[in-house]
């Protein structure tokens, strides 16, 4: 499954796709949740009995504003939460 | 239609146009007593909470109605206008799971399992199992989900930040143009050309651009038409981010508007297959059938009595 988390509003599209399929056998031990600066990840069991990681639901409204400090808007670096999930289960979609 | 009046503060009687029809229905050409099986679907929304009890797997009875000001007493309201109905109590149940943006709030559930899953099998039941792609279109958030040939969700997205998209944005432009909700969408056809859509990114700009086009001399029914037109742009934006598979399916209060609807078709160039069940009751109807599928593997569950 592929869990979208994020938003739509006037100033674009700010959404983390989490692949769960990828998610749930994790070969990294789930480093995602200590890579992210912000501690926006976190592991839970979904609607079909699976542990996987989402976004947690404080940050879900916020993505813009909570991930700008990985994204700056020169010389940005491989972001940690994608660089920490080898399975690549991962995405910004900005 | 007969429109719902509330009194203001000053004792003037004030029209609700927003207010939309609650209903409860059971089939009337069964019985619950000879059911094995009964099981419930809470769902408790931001704008209406619906109950569906469901016997051997089918559904049975439900009640869609306004959800309160808190979520408890919402989800038994909702129970005991299908109890009054049919005569169903908490005791024949074998098991409840709770579903919406209340479900942890439901005093007398089971289970709470995500609105986004229970749509998914809410819909697989309505649509028929070709469904792949639902579009929910809640009272304060706009879902898009894709699902399997067994309701199982593959890919969703939701967007709650913003109230474009919704039914209660839909509320506010009735009320605005003192339309009956229900009425809304015929009345958007209503037009000698399809005017351009207006702000679909917020529906406090949309009411002050609708405020305006009326002043410069636009009709309702034209404002309206660009109200659907907004809202159609606007959720088929989400849906492409997930993109569209044939089997599309529209869930939600705003299925029941042909205005929103059509012009969503017309965008995606795919109908939407079409159900005799309330669009509305998706979610519970989901949430029951989860339950229906929990008992047959774990058993019923003890009932948990409705607070007094």
């Amino acid at each position: 499954m592929i869990a979208n988390y994020g938003y739509k509003d006037g100033s674009g599209e700010y959404y983390i796709s989490i692949d769960t399929d990828k998610c749930i056998s994790c070969e990294a031990g789930r480093a995602c949740l200590t890579a992210c600066p912000k501690g926006m990840f976190e592991s839970m069991v979904d609607d079909y009995d699976d542990e996987v990681v989402c976004i947690k639901a404080e940050f879900r409204r916020n993505l813009a504003y909570d991930c700008a400090g990985c994204k700056p808007s020169t010389g940005r670096a491989a972001l940690p939460c994608m660089t920490a999930c080898t399975p690549a289960a991962i995405k910004h979609s900005w | 239609m007969s429109i719902e009046t509330t009194n203001s503060s000053a004792g003037e009687v004030k029209p609700e146009f927003w207010r939309w029809q609650e209903n409860c229905w059971a089939d009337e050409s069964k019985d619950w007593r000879s059911a094995k099986v009964i099981t419930v679907g809470i769902d408790v929304g931001s704008v209406s909470s619906q109950c569906v009890i469901v016997a051997d797997g089918e559904l049975y009875a439900y009640n869609s109605m306004r959800t309160g000001n808190n979520s408890p007493d919402s989800a038994a309201n909702a129970f005991k206008g299908v109890e009054l109905k049919t005569g169903l109590t908490l005791d024949d149940v074998h098991m409840v799971v709770g579903t919406g943006y209340g479900r942890v709030n439901v005093p007398f559930s089971h289970k709470a399992i995500t609105e986004i899953a229970c749509h998914a099998r809410g819909a697989n039941y309505m649509g028929g199992n070709s469904v792949r792609t639902i579009l929910d279109m809640g009272g304060q958030d706009c879902k898009a989900i894709h699902c399997d040939d067994k309701g199982k969700v593959t890919n969703f997205l939701m967007n709650d930040k913003c109230a474009a998209g919704t039914g209660r944005g839909m509320e506010v432009i009735s009320d605005l143009m003192q339309i009956p909700i229900a009425e809304i969408g015929a009345r958007s056809f209503d037009v000698e050309e399809e005017p351009d859509a207006v702000s679909s990114i917020c529906v406090v700009f949309a009411k002050s651009e609708a405020l305006g086009l009326l002043k410069a001399g636009w009709s309702k029914n034209k404002v309206v038409a660009a109200y659907c037109q907004a809202m159609a742009e606007r959720v088929v934006s989400l849906l492409e981010r997930i993109g569209v598979e044939e089997g599309f399916f529209i869930t939600g209060g705003i299925a029941k508007n042909p205005g929103v609807v059509k012009r969503i078709e017309k965008i995606l160039g795919i109908q939407a297959v079409s159900t005799k069940i309330d669009s509305q009751i998706a979610g519970a109807l989901g949430a029951a059938l989860f339950a229906q599928t929990l008992v047959q593997k774990q058993g019923p569950c003890k009932p948990v009595a409705l607070a007094a």
